[in-house]
């Protein structure tokens, strides 16, 4: 028996790339390979064919007419954190970035590929262990066993990971819409539909088809009196996944909440928009008793694992700091 | 006090590390990166259940990949002797006794061939229950004969019982502490060439002789058919000290292909249960103190765990048995062997883990008398050794608690926990005392005379980045009188003088005075004047006050630490460590080790945790993403002083060692912390924001 080779080709327009994956069950995009690779070391995939992305013409973020930024795919976690038109205008976006990975990460992992990770999940990267999400009907050996890091919202019997991306927690908050290629055409969905959650299929992260390729993440325009921040509780101070983060954006006119979105990380196998939180908020008078009755309508669903059981509290302690100190006028 | 060294222009100052060039340059060649021609290319084979036998190995279509020139299997590999260490007896019958262990390997051209392979080996087991979780009350826990290295398990000094139940405050509380492993930057790494001439090792290891002797023993050579080469090391921090498994692996494959050098440099996730680890801990200790804080009665008592298949019992009581002064004292050590890995040495075992419960049960005891911290550790200040009743040979515990207190700004520090805000930030401040014995093993010298005052010295010594390399030619240009520049310095090597392990901080020590000694005796054989040629091989001598007195450096720990009263991260704001360690022999390599060992106790205090999936005996950290090391935002300012401190007892430099001390007692410093910024005590480590909810 030959080794199998892997195959390796770069792709210079968006059409090849995604005719070349889609043709191939095995094939996969790589971009910046900072979760890929370590799959291909781990023994987790065994493609046949790697389809290099960042050769493409994905790499700007252009302004869009009326308002909001087109962000290419292969636009790096780094130089989107830099963009001076994110610092300025959607804040959220550049704290969640850089309260991901480390500055080496960053400089390679694009916004595409960050959006495609997969879980961090322990049991998922050890190839020993029984993972429904690896192995389709295998089932889920997290549960019941080391949960601490585990999801409170969103989780099945199947799957109780948690999606690791900050930066797809800020762009939940921001309406970000997600751009794709794909062999039957291209479409554009809301970000926070482009993750699905496990329920009986854990292997399928994402709603795109084998060959679907992001191309661009837009952001619609910001609100002139929008704030915003990401705040992520972790167990050391860099380089390290979110207990819990949460991502919030307040519009406050009046002294009343006009809008108010709320998304959280580190809970749920996907970037969880706190829409109960924002039904709670959105049109009322800010009041500190608010804050927490919204953050309880958003846990009401949540369901401890054992060793996480501190994530719902924690939860809600840092859902309403965030809110707090983004309100801090309306409170005082 | 003959052996001192009299001139001392080399030895103390501040010089750069003479193999830091080579370094930055990428030039200094650490084991994986010899490439010899022709190298074949290892990936070993984990058990993939915690205890049990294999059935059955099908290497049938990892034997048909192109490129593999074997598989080992407890099927076909040599015999090796009944007597050799267990951990090191792998693949020697069909059974498993951890999760992890190496069951075989793969050897191919190319290292994907060898990894792809290894993925087709079939591996059948028939798994056996296994435990891997240490209790305090486990029904196997058993009192080992002695503890590391060559301690008593058990000390009982007084009435210990009496004293608690009569003083006027007593503290009772049990400290957790979870497993650790050592996480050098640079993983354990063979790189092994078997012929009929011999075997040539380069080794990440912090002992080339150890390992040479280990490698004759097992595979029945002459030792001075093995070479052990080892000039650059990246860390050990005791997990380098013991040749581990991963070396008997490689030198097994190598055997297949004679001539052929063959690579292993493990992963994170085969390291892990590979490399040795520092046991999880429960302690229990008592304290009962008179109204004025005097101790009269300490109690530490210590569950820990060890290998179903070995026996290595970390010392965690032995520092309470000589820090204080107490009428009363009660020590005691209880293993539970466990279907886990063999645990080994990380930084200062025994001290690390039991300091951390002694110093914080010190602090919950001045809470408890409403005695500062620092005057309470004062108060109690023995005048002779309580273990040996011998004096010390000089002992600064006191002079680092007062001059940290001082650099600190300690004074005036209000004992109140919890009333300090800064926004939503709650702010305490924490101290705590470091120990570590001044240990000297044996090693041989040799120094010759090159003429025009120049010298070579050559040794077996390992810089595992300690700062071997610099220090030892300071040590051997004062011996001889000459300029550090004059001095020619060959060490890593075992073709060289045997050496001691570079651990139990004992390197500079061991090997100075080995260098001393020999360098003395050159001189006065040549009166003062040794002609080119000229060659003296001296060994170290034991210590001639070790009868006499006690030796040991200590050291103060502050911390000040801020705890998000939102969410329970905790996070060490600034970092201060005072060292009473004798004479330093290079500040610059000395500042690093220092704050090497603050750095990692930071991390044990607030981070590292190995942890199990107890139901698979699985580590479930096994990459540095899920075992957490300090990273550099969370390591603050952080200030390392030391006071000068003359020993003429310890060694001819009048240095004690310095690799292991700055960890001691650096976690307690910031428990100690996070209680009086927060009120919260908590007891078990890492101190993670999960256990400092609901501040408000």
């Amino acid at each position: 028996m030959s080794t199998p080779a892997m195959a390796y080709e770069r792709a210079t327009d968006v059409d090849a790339a995604v005719a070349a994956v889609a043709g191939r069950p095995g094939a996969r995009f790589l971009a910046g390979g900072t979760n890929l690779v370590d799959h291909l070391k781990l023994g987790l995939l065994d493609p046949d064919l790697l389809v290099d992305v960042t050769r493409l013409p994905l790499r700007e973020i252009e302004d869009v007419p009326g308002g909001g930024l087109r962000i290419g795919a292969g636009v790096t976690n780094a130089d989107l954190a830099a963009d001076p038109r994110v610092r300025a205008s959607y804040p959220v976006l550049a704290e969640a970035l850089l309260a991901g990975a480390s500055g080496q990460l960053r400089n390679v992992a694009t916004t595409g590929g960050n959006l495609l990770q997969r879980t961090r999940c322990p049991y998922f990267q050890d190839v020993t262990m029984a993972c429904g999400k690896r192995d389709p009907g295998a089932g889920c050996s997290a549960i019941g066993g080391v949960t601490r890091g585990h999801a409170i919202l969103g989780a099945s019997e199947h799957c109780i990971a948690t999606h690791p991306s900050d930066m797809a927690v800020g762009l939940a908050a921001l309406d970000a819409t997600v751009e794709t290629a794909g062999p039957g055409g291209g479409r554009t969905l809301p970000l926070t539909e482009l993750h699905r959650l496990p329920g009986d299929e854990p292997e399928r992260d994402t709603v795109l088809e084998h060959g679907e390729l992001i191309v661009a993440v837009t952001l619609p325009p910001p609100s002139p009196t929008a704030r915003s921040a990401y705040r992520k509780v972790r167990d050391r101070a860099s380089y390290a996944f979110a207990l819990v983060s949460v991502a919030a954006a307040v519009d406050v006119r009046d002294g009343v909440l006009h809008d108010v979105r709320i998304a959280l990380g580190g809970v749920a196998p996907k970037p969880w928009r706190a829409e109960q939180a924002e039904a709670v908020l959105r049109g009322a008078v800010p009041t500190a008793a608010r804050l927490g009755e919204a953050a309880d309508a958003e846990l009401a669903a949540a369901t401890a694992q054992g060793e996480n059981a501190f994530k719902i509290p924690l939860a809600r302690a840092t859902i309403v700091a965030v809110l707090r100190d983004l309100l801090t006028e309306e409170l005082a | 006090m003959t052996d001192q060294l009299t001139r001392r222009a080399a030895v103390g100052e501040d010089r750069r590390r003479a193999d830091g060039r080579l370094k930055v340059l990428g030039q200094a060649r650490y084991a994986f990166e010899q490439l010899p021609a022709g190298a074949a290319y290892l990936v070993p084979l984990l058990a993939p259940v915690a205890r049990g036998r294999i059935t059955a190995i099908d290497a049938a279509a990892a034997l048909a990949v192109d490129g593999v020139l074997g598989v080992l299997t407890h099927e076909n590999a040599p015999a090796l002797p009944e007597h050799a260490r267990p951990p090191l007896r792998i693949l020697q019958s069909p059974d498993i006794t951890h999760r992890g262990q190496f069951v075989g390997g793969v050897l191919a051209d190319t290292p994907e061939a060898a990894a792809r392979a290894a993925g087709l080996v079939r591996v059948e087991v028939d798994a056996a229950a296994h435990d891997t979780a240490l209790a305090w009350d486990h029904p196997d826990a058993y009192v080992p004969d002695t503890v590391n290295p060559d301690y008593p398990a058990v000390t009982e000094d007084g009435d210990v019982d009496g004293a608690l139940a009569s003083a006027a405050h007593a503290v009772d509380v049990t400290y957790r502490t979870p497993m650790h492993h050592n996480h050098p930057m640079e993983p354990h790494t063979t790189v092994v060439t078997w012929s009929d001439a011999g075997v040539e090792l380069h080794e990440s290891t912090q002992h080339p002789h150890g390992v040479r002797a280990t490698v004759a023993e097992l595979f029945g050579l002459d030792p001075e058919t093995v070479r052990v080469v080892a000039p650059y090391v990246g860390g050990g921090f005791g997990g380098k000290g013991q040749l581990h498994a991963h070396a008997v692996l490689a030198c097994m494959a190598a055997q297949t292909v004679p001539g052929r050098p063959v690579k292993l440099a493990l992963t994170r996730r085969q390291l892990v249960p590979n490399a040795g680890h520092r046991t999880p801990t429960i302690q229990r200790v008592r304290l009962g103190a008179e109204a004025d804080g005097r101790l009269v009665a300490i109690e530490h008592d210590v569950a820990e765990h060890t290998s179903r298949i070995t026996e290595f019992a970390e010392q965690t009581a032995v520092a309470t048995r000589m820090m204080y002064a107490a009428g009363a004292r009660r020590t005691r050590h209880r293993l539970v062997a466990l279907d886990v890995p063999a645990p080994s040495w990380m930084r200062a075992p025994g001290e690390t883990p039991g300091m951390y419960a002694l110093e914080s049960a010190l602090d919950e005891l001045a809470c408890a008398a409403g005695i500062d911290p620092i005057e309470l550790r004062v108060r109690n200040e023995p005048e002779t050794d309580p273990s040996s009743g011998k004096p010390f040979s000089s002992r600064g515990l006191v002079a680092c608690l007062r001059e940290g207190a001082e650099r600190f700004g300690w004074a005036g520090r209000d004992p109140e926990p919890g009333v300090r805000r800064d926004g939503r930030w709650l702010v305490g401040s924490g101290v705590a005392a470091a120990t570590y014995p001044v240990y000297r093993q044996s090693a041989t010298a040799r120094v010759r005379a090159f003429g025009g005052g120049r010298f070579g010295v050559t040794i077996a010594a390992a810089d595992i980045g300690t700062g071997a390399w610099t220090v030892l030619a300071q040590i051997a240009a004062d011996a001889l009188g000459v300029a550090v520049e004059d001095i020619e310095l060959r060490i890593g090597d075992s073709a060289l003088p045997p050496a001691s392990v570079a651990g139990g901080s004992s390197g500079t020590t061991t090997w100075g005075t080995a260098i001393v000694t020999a360098a003395q005796k050159l001189l006065a054989e040549h009166d003062g004047d040794p002609p080119a040629g000229a060659e003296v091989t001296a060994d170290a001598p034991p210590n001639p006050h070790a009868d006499d007195v006690a030796m040991h450096a200590f050291g103060a720990h502050f911390a000040e630490v801020r705890v998000d009263s939102d969410t329970g991260e905790a996070r060490v704001a600034r970092m201060l460590g005072v060292f009473a360690a004798g004479r330093i022999v290079n500040p610059r390599t000395a500042r690093s080790q220092f704050m090497g060992g603050m750095t990692m106790g930071l991390g044990m205090a607030l981070h590292e945790a190995t942890i199990l999936d107890h139901r698979h005996g699985a580590i479930v950290t096994p990459d540095l993403a899920e075992y957490h090391v300090a990273s550099h935002a969370d390591v603050p300012a952080l200030e390392v002083h030391w006071i000068d401190e003359e020993d003429p007892y310890v060694n001819p430099m009048g240095s004690k060692g310095i690799g292991e001390i700055g960890i001691v007692g650096a976690a307690a410093a910031i428990g100690n912390a996070v209680h009086h910024a927060t009120g919260r005590r908590v007891r078990e480590l890492p101190i993670t924001p999960d256990k400092l909810l609901g501040l408000g």
